[in-house]
């Protein structure tokens, strides 16, 4: 689902954010990207969700090479990659339902469509009785829920996390991890980037550990 | 070589009704943004409106001088002045043979004594040429010519024609002063094709830093949008209608505004109209000008978002 093949990413600084990086991640496969901060562990992400080119070395997603996607069919690519952010990123001036509908209203979706599925992906993340409210008045938790619920409400194939937990005090950790798992119960793949380890070890999930840009550890499928 | 891998299509939306339905609401939703800040919208509008309205106006006041003008070409006519020994006998000869020209229309003849009488009454300086010792003044022979000889020049040919009558000591054509009216009316007709041109870059660069400011104030909006796999398009839509909506509104403004205008100078145009006792009237807007503003200003706000647009969304690039 996910390849790296001697992946290398430069910036224009000069900083090397990745620099041969050799990935595979099967369909319906779940893994934790550890490392301290500037380790890569972002970069890679990005990579995979198109927000960064690399500058060496192929990606591929879902079956395509990522170096050979044209920047329009950029927009299409992030549809089937849901991306969740430690900040969130949700929009203030919209409720919730408008937030999470967001990725099918860009997609053209029709409107009895979208209220089935907003509906369903509140459900999964419990913030059913929130629909209406604002982000601004949700505590960290149930923001980094909405977020979640707007990634995996167009049920894309792959789902990406930089640092979902970054935020959350660790039974929220917990919760969030939870979902996490079953969302992979059902078929998602997915890739989080976080430095919880402790938190990443009782999961017993497969694990990669990136130093310098390098892939530094992998234990490999666990299951 | 390596095997071309076969790289799975994206499924998009092709769908030509649902395509025209997102349009309709993408419309409606950037109307609906715009009425959200009606005072900023009134006035942005408001300044697109004159900017509109100005040239529109100029433009239909400049026709209607021209249609006063032509309407005074149309009666255009050549003063004979015949030479003082003429008598009045031979006069009234000269105008019969005049007459029969074919292209002349119409003559008359005002006599010496008749001149004098005329310069009396209208001069005021009835007094003075009493103490004169004989009548300074020619006799005249006025003609219009037929009616298909039109335009200062044709008429100019006829008077020099005409110049060649022994009796006639000047041919004058009384059109100068119309040529020269309509020599200004046409360089004032390009200083306003100019004005409508600047004014037209104006709308431009206002609607398109409305735009541009709009766009800023919705990064992060468009940063998520991104992020969650619009495209272009689909980011750049709500802009585009609300240039649109900008042009239609300042369209709307501007007529309001012309019109308002013409109501205002129809009184006093009326009054001077009846000092000259003529018929004149002024004209209702012109299609040109009304094509002009209800076309014009929506493509104007339309071309100036999709300025701003082309400039600003790439920038924004989610991180």
């Amino acid at each position: 689902m996910i390849r790296f093949d001697n992946v290398a990413k430069r910036y224009p600084s000069g900083h090397e954010g990745l620099s041969r990086v050799d990935l595979h991640l099967e369909a319906g496969e779940m893994a934790f990207l550890t490392g301290h901060s500037g380790a890569g562990k972002s970069t890679l992400l990005k990579l995979v969700g198109l927000l960064e080119r690399s500058t060496r070395g192929q990606v591929w997603v879902n079956g395509r090479n990522l170096n050979k996607l044209k920047a329009r069919d950029i927009p299409y690519h992030r549809r089937e990659v849901g991306m969740i952010f430690q900040d969130h990123r949700l929009l203030h001036d919209r409720t919730v339902f408008d937030n999470i509908a967001l990725p099918l209203v860009v997609a053209g979706m029709g409107h009895a469509e979208i209220n089935r599925r907003v509906r369903a992906a509140l459900d999964k993340v419990g913030l059913l009785k929130k629909e209406k409210v604002f982000p601004i008045t949700l505590s960290g938790g149930e923001q980094q829920r909405v977020g979640i619920a707007r990634a995996l409400v167009s049920k894309p194939p792959v789902l990406l996390a930089d640092e979902p937990t970054g935020n959350l005090d660790p039974d929220l950790s917990r919760e969030i991890m939870e979902l996490f798992l079953q969302f992979n119960q059902v078929g998602v793949t997915l890739l989080i980037a976080t430095h919880d380890v402790d938190l990443v070890n009782r999961l017993g999930k497969r694990i990669i550990n990136l130093r310098n840009g390098r892939v530094a550890g992998d234990t490999g499928d666990r299951d | 070589m390596a095997r071309r891998e076969r790289t799975p299509g994206f499924q998009r939306n092709r769908s030509p009704v649902t395509w025209l339905l997102r349009h309709a609401q993408m419309s409606l939703s950037s109307l609906g943004r715009l009425t959200r800040s009606p005072i900023s919208t009134l006035m942005t509008a408001t300044v697109i409106g004159i900017a509109l309205a100005l040239p529109s106006g100029l433009h239909l006041l400049i026709d209607n001088v021209r249609e006063l003008s032509s309407s005074w070409e149309g009666s255009a006519s050549v003063s004979l002045f015949l030479s003082d020994s003429v008598s009045d006998e031979q006069a009234e000869q000269v105008r019969k043979q005049i007459a029969l020209r074919p292209d002349v229309a119409e003559t008359r003849l005002i006599s010496r004594a008749r001149a004098l009488q005329e310069f009396r009454e209208l001069s005021g300086f009835g007094e003075a040429l009493e103490l004169l010792e004989h009548n300074p003044l020619p006799a005249v022979v006025l003609v219009r010519p037929q009616s298909d000889i039109q335009g200062a020049e044709a008429v100019g040919r006829m008077a020099q024609d005409l110049q060649n009558y022994r009796e006639i000591e000047l041919a004058q054509v009384d059109l100068q002063w119309v040529e020269r009216l309509n020599a200004i009316t046409g360089a004032i007709e390009r200083a306003v094709l100019i004005l409508a041109g600047l004014l037209a870059g104006a709308v431009l660069l206002i609607v398109g830093n409305t735009i541009r400011l709009d766009i800023q104030n919705r990064h992060s909006e468009i940063e998520i949008v991104k992020l969650v796999g619009g495209t272009d398009a689909f980011i750049r839509r709500p802009f585009l209608y609300e240039g649109l909506w900008y042009g239609l509104l300042g369209a709307a403004i501007g007529l309001a505004l012309v019109l308002t205008s013409l109501y205002m100078l129809d009184g006093p145009v009326r009054r001077l109209a009846g000092l000259y006792e003529s018929a004149f009237e002024l004209s209702v807007i012109d299609p040109a000008s009304l094509l002009g503003l209800v076309f014009g200003g929506p493509l104007l706000g339309l071309a100036g978002a999709w300025l701003a647009v082309g400039r600003h969304l790439a920038q924004i690039q989610p991180e």
